[in-house]
């Protein structure tokens, strides 16, 4: 066991991976020399050399189309975007070609790579450096969406998701990047994609969220304990795909849900997972199911940023609204 | 000291046979079974080409990009390819496709609408056609440079049209392929038409070869429908990649004779005397002149070919509209290697509805043009 913080966490998993697989690369921008913006590719390039490790031209389109051949020829690309506001121009080769190819082959060929991006706010960056857009990538047919809240997830996460012979998002909250430390063990391990965790077991309410949202949400349901609200919170770990089954059964344990969610409110992932539960469980449902979520503004420069993002107190607030409906 | 502006030169354009057949350059050493060869897989392409618009016309195709004119550009560069080297084409490549190995059904089912068309037999090293206009170049990119990390034979040859020079794509991908070196040929059918805009509308440059230049490698510049230059230019080109020396940018000049696809009309937005101009470089005709100079094309070689084509054309009619019904699964069952729970759901729900279902609506028919 080793005390890593999230930068560590997946640094380990990167490590771990090249050394178990000749096929892994990693590639991005200043991913080699500069060891990563925020230092998560350290050690890679010394160890692996440039044959692996390779820092690429400034172009995102570019480096997930690169990535994508690099996947059909039967390589396992780890491919960094620096940060997930300038992922945009590389959506287009994700979601016509990614997310497609398997299918459109008819199992012909497939895609076994990764696309890690740093992603969300609350550290006061620079335009365009915190967006999240999680619930566009969930909704092209085809792509896993993995977002872990911890370095042990982060890294089990991160092993499972170059193993997986389909194309993979993982988006790393920077927001915790260097938040907090934990044991985690050394070497390989797994978690499974598409399972959630549940984090806290309680009887009168469901919160659900995933990333940077769940110490907020941790805290918001330690607050409302002392009011004698039991809190059960769940962390997604995979927007896609969604684990259903284990947020259902909380709700028909507690009978109320809220989800949280950093990014803007209209058709943000929270809105599916409200959907899903009225669609499936409205006869366990005592309140309305709740959404705390961004706004439909683009995301501000930062001294509007904590504005921008749900906090404890706007969580606690729309606790009591469920729980007093 | 005055400040120099910098001038790109544009480059020559290399031509063996002129658009009557005569030889204005070094004859090339071709036999006379691989000029035969040459000369079929042109024909063959053509006649499946006439055919498919045929079949569309008759309500039994849907929108396809045809390729008339532009014969000579695909075989000649997919016949200096070996087997062990890789294709990664855009959509109006039949010829290429059709010499790599891909059965002519296949490419008759995929624009009958069916997935089914997009496979690739085994030991074919061809990759699906690509719609998005050019977003397949970063792919051959990342192919080579699988190909040179592993130090594997082969090479990548990658087709894409004038219009896709103007996406980021196309840009990213040469950057990319410059800097990492890569075993792959960058090969553009220029048929001056992307859709309704012609070539001076598409770029500034006087040809896209010359492009080559910023991104570090060389560009060929070659009479698209002359087929002996095509050839000769696509094997400098992938004997480069082949001996490590990077990639290189093609241009092959040529014309589409035909439709941008079946649902386009291109008299609106070009002349008739442009079309007679370029009827008159037909590839087919320049070569069959030099090849009845030869001796080597007769009458009767010719009537055994097109009893040939029609013989395979219709057996591929054949095929494609006999393939069985889809199943419900093969739309959900290849989304993953393993199918998530809700997509399971979403099968069985249409799969339900399907054997439920009360209304029928009206069927959409095929038709000339969007509608």
């Amino acid at each position: 066991m080793t005390e890593v913080n999230m930068v560590g966490a997946i640094n380990d998993a990167l490590h771990n991976e090249m050394e178990d697989d000749e096929d892994v690369m990693v590639l991005g921008e200043d991913v080699a020399e500069n060891e990563g913006v925020f230092r998560v590719t350290e050690g890679l390039l010394d160890k692996f050399g440039e044959k692996r490790v390779r820092d690429t031209p400034l172009a995102e389109s570019g480096i997930v189309g690169v990535s994508i051949g690099l996947a059909l020829y039967g390589m396992k690309p780890v491919a960094e975007i620096q940060f997930m506001g300038f992922m945009w121009p590389a959506v287009d080769q994700l979601s016509s070609h990614a997310s497609r190819y398997r299918n459109r082959s008819l199992g012909q060929y497939n895609v076994p790579m990764v696309l890690r991006s740093p992603y969300g706010g609350g550290v006061k960056a620079l335009e365009h450096h915190s967006e999240s857009f999680e619930s566009v990538l969930a909704h092209i047919p085809g792509l896993k969406v993995v977002i872990p809240s911890t370095p042990k997830d982060a890294k089990g996460l991160l092993i499972s998701s170059i193993r997986d012979p389909d194309p993979v998002v993982f988006l790393e909250p920077k927001k915790l990047y260097r938040a907090f430390k934990q044991e985690i063990p050394d070497g390989s391990y797994t978690e499974e994609i598409g399972k959630a965790n549940v984090v806290k077991e309680g009887e009168d309410i469901t919160l659900v969220g995933w990333g940077a949202m769940i110490p907020k949400i941790v805290k918001a349901a330690d607050h409302v304990a002392d009011e004698g609200v039991s809190v059960e919170v769940i962390d997604l770990r995979t927007i896609y795909p969604y684990d259903e089954e284990t947020v259902h059964e909380s709700v028909r344990k507690t009978g109320r849900l809220i989800v949280v969610q950093e990014a803007p409110r209209t058709l943000g992932f929270a809105s599916e997972i409200v959907a899903r539960a009225v669609d499936k469980e409205m006869l366990s449902l005592k309140s309305p199911p709740l959404r705390a979520t961004g706004f439909d503004v683009p995301f501000p420069l930062y001294k509007m940023e904590d504005w921008a993002i749900p906090d404890v107190d706007r969580i606690v607030k729309k606790i009591r609204e469920a729980i007093e409906w | 000291m005055g400040v120099e502006l910098d001038k790109p030169e544009s480059p020559e354009i290399f031509r063996i046979l002129d658009k009557d057949g005569e030889l204005v350059n070094e004859e090339p050493d071709i036999d006379e079974d691989r000029l035969k060869e040459m000369y079929w897989w042109m024909f063959y392409a053509r006649k499946a080409d006439e055919k498919a618009l045929k079949l569309q016309r008759q309500g039994r195709m849907g929108t396809f990009a045809p390729i008339e004119g532009q014969e000579a550009a695909q075989i000649g560069a997919s016949m200096a390819m070996e087997d062990k080297d890789w294709l990664v084409p855009a959509f109006r490549e039949l010829g290429a496709y059709l010499l790599r190995g891909i059965p002519l059904e296949r490419n008759y089912e995929y624009f009958m609408g069916d997935v089914r068309g997009n496979k690739i037999p085994k030991g074919v090293n061809n990759f699906p056609i690509a719609v998005p206009v050019a977003t397949q170049i970063p792919h051959a990119v990342g192919i080579a440079w699988g190909i040179k990390r592993n130090e594997d034979d082969g090479v990548v040859l990658c087709i894409f049209g004038d219009g896709a020079t103007s996406e980021g794509d196309f840009h990213e991908g040469l950057n990319f392929g410059g800097v990492l070196n890569v075993p792959a040929v960058f090969f553009c059918q220029n048929n001056q038409w992307a859709i309704s805009v012609p070539f001076e509308k598409q770029t500034a440059s006087d040809t896209i070869a010359q492009k080559a230049h910023a991104y570090g490698f060389p560009g060929i510049y070659v009479d698209g429908n002359d087929v002996l230059a095509v050839h000769e230019a696509t094997k400098t080109a992938l004997e480069r990649a082949r001996n490590g020396e990077g990639p290189t940018l093609i241009e092959a000049l040529t014309y589409r004779l035909s439709m941008h696809t079946t649902a386009d009309d291109p008299t609106r937005y070009r002349t008739e005397e442009e079309l007679k101009e370029w009827e008159e470089k037909d590839p087919l005709k320049r070569f069959r002149i030099y090849l009845s100079d030869k001796g080597i094309w007769t009458e009767d070689w010719q009537q055994e070919l097109e009893k040939k084509a029609k013989e395979k054309i219709d057996e591929a009619v054949e095929a494609a509209e006999s393939i069985e019904e889809h199943s419900v699964e093969e739309m959900f069952e290849h989304m993953f290697d393993e199918l998530p729970k809700d997509l399971k759901e979403q099968m069985e729900y249409l799969k339900r509805s399907l054997e439920e279902k009360e209304i029928e609506e009206e069927k959409v028919e095929i038709k000339e043009g969007f509608p």
